[in-house]
């Protein structure tokens, strides 16, 4: 394993210089936040390599706190001079403090990157080349399958971060995803099937995973909707298969657990610690060090170490996630939540890798034990009101179950449920859990990579948005 | 280091650099921002920057490279200019590929370059974000908190310039405001949110985004869930707004000219009722989408998109109009960061005669739709599939009545052009820059209980 350490991404004497021109107007508390973003994608379209596009990104965050309120400032200007504009501009937004003393910053500042194969070493030639692959792969499982896009794209992202209590922590995170779209046409119209595959990983993903495989997925999946009929509109219960459907607890809970929003009382799990809040087959975790998942980071964007932050225990609130600013205003440590998209960015409190773990029951009883419902294969998107805890998410592959059988497939529709309700209403938790797609959560116009997981489930009921009565 | 060159001088740099056999396309764009939040009285945050962006596109022999950067700096922009370079040769040709070619329409002539935000200072927009919060506490008893109360302003300037003689630039300015309010009935919070967006600080319509988003959050409280039916639903404007953008985002050449719309064979067809007429119109300074240049530097125009429920015409880019055969409908979008997508700058819809409370006088049983959720799982603008969270007020004989939450509406959008039973006179342009009405579609699946 070629382990790859290196050197701050700025000058420790010019990150301490610029902590002290921050807190020079009477701030109480300073960071800097230093990126460095490469990314590179291709795309693969109508049988060709459409285009290829690389893209840099290098700036710096600087962030003042007074009491509770706020300074940030950002700029692409990395010299003494940029640096120090931008301080200043935080530090006029957060001033009058009584001040303090920076201290020293500890720590290496450097940064470890876990690929073994650093995209950027591996030729372009070889990145177009695992797209055609893909492409061919999916074409050849039906001549239905009239249009399949499919795009690459890998990102190395270089971060540093410090603040005034001495912290100077680095990270290098790579992240590579794939994935291919394809639609088939039949005589009901045209239908899409999407897989998508994604971790915190080098190139090397490639020599143990199998894309054409996926590419087949994508495919079949998109023939098999042609024969969909409409989804059913009102309450059923709804089985959702293993790593499918992580994304429910994500919108369920996840938002409605995270501190920035309990604070405000904008979610409604706020003063419910120590209660049962879920079904007590239900324990959730969010876990930013989970091997190479999506979510994995090593620290999170104001350098805490990430780590395994258990949340619901058998139905019981054990915990919320934390920012740095929420955690220090309620006196107790930050849990490696506080995340950002990019140094242009302040800080939030923001979910990793989310996941239900296993329960007891075997999936092939949680199918045979229902009478009627739906078998949710994969979930897309959803949305959450954190306030009501209603939240909506799509079923991308669904299907009947008739008499404890899975029958017919269903066109796409929204599942909406309330989620306190259906925390509650988990009756069969299966014991075959898998983490599902890479996912971007999005929080105030902030994207962020996001994993979940889950066993293959039962929800009591929960409503199916179609159109068929 | 810093870059304070102009932008029309940078491109032209860069353009020179340009080799004998290339096609080549620059895009700079430079600005500033600052939000400011409140919090209690309080200036929770501010949070201001100064970014730069460059991309930078190089056509040979059809084949195509992008490259684009956060930075002017003159090394990076060097480098950018490589990658691509390097990037095309892994392209495979396209006979149509390439950059815009001058078509000898002329632009609008807006002048959108207010420099009333250039004015703004830190106590002008603390204030304005304070107040926001302040007045939506104070309207009614049962807000008892705001999660968000923000101010916005930004200022940018843009320039292209490209080797087939297309030379533009722009700046201006704009402003928003946003608020979320918390109301609160025994146990049950509701949160609700409106906002507003303009070029000028003082045409921002903050009694507006008061009474709306206080209205928006006590008018859930109390909110049950329905029964699962067949209803007429009434969409308001900015739900209205998502769902025609729906409809529109597939008629962009893009997805014609791949196989992916519903609507790719269907031009001169009625797609929908006769009621339905559909305009892209970035020339009318009234919309912020209003811009003199598409993304690619061709001049802006007005399109009708839908006429009297025929489908007119498809929106496209230089690249998808050569395609189509036919020409670009200066319908590029983009930024420096990415190549040119097709799609609406500056939407529009013909409005009726009937206000609000008219559209409801004539429904026995429907629904008022007053916010939708998962838009973006939950519609499939390739199968037409049209399914998502909804909430608002039930409508009984013809007057609007309890609110209601946790539901979904469904349909496809096939068939909700046709359903559309009556557009409304109540026109307004959202923030989104989209001119829109409140429109009653019939026969739409809601689904609750």
């Amino acid at each position: 394993m070629s382990e790859k350490m290196l050197g701050p991404l700025l000058d420790r004497d010019l990150i301490q210089e610029t902590i002290s021109t921050a807190m020079s107007k009477g701030g109480q508390w300073a960071e800097v936040f230093v990126e460095d973003r490469q990314s590179a994608s291709a795309e693969f379209d109508e049988g060709r390599v459409e285009s290829m596009v690389s893209s840099r990104d290098l700036g710096a965050g600087i962030r003042v706190t007074v009491g509770e309120a706020t300074g940030f400032a950002h700029t692409a200007d990395l010299s003494l001079e940029g640096l120090r504009e931008a301080a200043l501009a935080a530090a006029a937004a957060a001033r009058g403090g009584n001040q303090i003393e920076p201290v020293a910053l500890r720590g290496q500042g450097a940064s470890l990157n876990r690929a073994e194969i650093l995209p950027s070493t591996v030729s372009k030639a070889r990145k177009v080349e695992l797209t055609r692959q893909t492409d061919a792969a999916a074409r050849e499982v039906d001549s239905a399958i009239t249009q399949v896009s499919v795009r690459y794209s890998e990102g190395r992202r270089r971060i540093l971060v410090a603040n005034s209590d001495g912290v100077f922590n680095g990270d290098d995170q790579t992240r590579i995803l794939l994935s291919v779209n394809c639609v088939a046409s039949g005589d009901q119209g045209l239908q899409t099937g999407r897989e998508t595959v994604g971790y915190t990983v080098g190139f090397e993903l490639f020599d143990q995973y199998d894309v054409e495989a996926m590419a087949r997925r994508a495919a079949r999946r998109a023939i098999t909707k042609l024969e969909a009929r409409p989804a059913p509109s009102g309450q059923l219960p709804v089985v959702i298969q293993r790593g499918g459907g992580g994304v429910l607890f994500h919108e369920a809970c996840g938002h409605g657990l995270e501190a920035d929003l309990v604070d405000k009382g904008a979610s409604v799990f706020r003063d419910r610690i120590g209660e049962l809040v879920a079904s007590p087959t239900v324990t959730l975790v969010d876990d930013g060090t989970m091997g190479s998942e999506w979510g994995t980071i090593a620290i999170d964007d104001e350098g805490c170490l990430s780590q395994r932050n258990v949340l619901i225990e058998n139905g019981v609130l054990t915990d919320y996630m934390w920012d740095h600013s929420r955690s220090r205003s309620s006196g107790r440590e930050p849990s490696g939540n506080g995340r950002r998209q990019s140094y242009q960015h302040l800080p939030m409190v923001r979910m990793t890798n989310t996941f239900v773990m296993n329960g007891e029951i075997e999936p092939e009883d949680i199918v045979s034990d229902t009478e009627k419902g739906v078998y949710v294969a994969q979930l897309g998107g959803g949305q959450v009101n954190t306030a009501t805890g209603d939240f909506v998410f799509g079923m991308t592959e669904a299907y009947l179950i008739e008499d404890g059988r899975i029958t017919a497939p269903l066109r796409e529709s929204n599942l909406i449920g309330n989620g306190p309700d259906v925390l509650q209403n988990i009756e069969l938790l299966g014991n075959d859990f898998a983490m599902g797609s890479p996912g971007t959560c999005g929080k105030d116009g902030q994207g962020v990579p996001v994993g979940d997981g889950q066993p293959t489930l039962r929800v009591a009921s929960l409503t199916i948005g179609g159109t068929a009565s | 280091m810093k870059n304070t060159a102009e932008l029309p001088d940078l491109a032209q740099g860069l353009l020179a650099g340009a080799r004998e056999n290339e096609q080549f396309e620059v895009c700079l764009s430079r600005g500033r921002s600052t939000t400011v939040k409140a919090y209690l009285g309080q200036i929770e945050s501010v949070r201001s920057g100064a970014s730069q962006a460059a991309g930078v596109r190089i056509v040979v022999d059809g084949r195509q490279g992008f490259a684009t950067a956060g930075s002017l700096d003159p090394e990076v922009l060097k480098q950018v200019v490589e990658e691509a370079r390097e990037n095309l040769q892994f392209a495979e040709s396209d006979p149509d590929q390439g950059i815009a070619i001058p078509d000898g329409v002329a632009p609008p002539g807006l002048d959108l370059t207010d420099p009333a935000v250039l004015r703004l200072t830190e106590e002008d927009r603390a204030a304005v974000a304070i107040e926001l919060e302040r007045r939506c506490l104070s309207s009614d008893s049962r807000i008892t908190g705001v999660r968000s109360s923000a101010w916005s302003d930004g200022w940018g300037e843009f320039a292209l310039a490209s080797t087939s003689g297309i030379a533009v630039q722009s700046e201006g300015g704009s402003c928003s405001v946003g608020v979320q309010p918390l109301a609160m009935q025994g146990t049950e919070t509701q949160i609700g949110y409106a906002g507003d967006a303009a070029r000028r600080p003082d045409a921002l319509d903050l009694d507006r985004v008061v009474s709306e988003a206080v209205e928006d959050a006590t008018r859930m409280l109390g909110a049950t869930k329905p029964s699962s039916e067949k209803v007429t639903v009434v969409l308001e404007p900015s739900v209205a707004a998502a769902f025609l953008g729906t409809v529109v985002g597939a008629l962009t050449g893009e997805r014609v000219i791949k196989g992916r719309s519903p609507f790719a064979e269907r031009l001169g067809e009625q797609i929908a009722v006769a009621q339905l007429t559909l305009v892209d119109d970035p020339t009318n300074m009234e919309s912020l989408g209003a811009d003199n240049h598409d993304g690619e530097g061709l001049a802006a125009r007005r399109n009708v998109i839908v006429d009297s429920g025929v489908l007119s015409q498809f929106l496209h880019n230089s690249y998808t109009g050569r395609r189509a055969g036919t020409s670009s409908t200066g319908s590029a979008v983009r930024g420096p960061r990415s190549t040119p997508s097709v799609g609406i700058h500056a939407l529009s819809i013909a409005p009726g005669v009937n206000n609000r409370d008219e559209l409801f006088a004539k429904i026995k049983k429907g629904v008022f739709i007053r916010g939708v959720n998962g838009l973006h799982s939950g519609v499939n603008p390739v199968s037409g599939d049209f399914s998502v969270g909804a909430y608002g007020q039930r409508i009984q004989d013809g007057a609007l009545g309890e609110p209601f939450r946790e539901a979904t509406i469904a349909s496809t959008l096939q068939r909700m052009l046709l359903d559309i039973v009556e557009i409304g006179g109540d026109f307004e342009f959202l923030p989104s820059g989209t001119g829109m009405t409140s429109i009653a579609i019939a026969d739409v699946a809601l689904s609750g209980i």
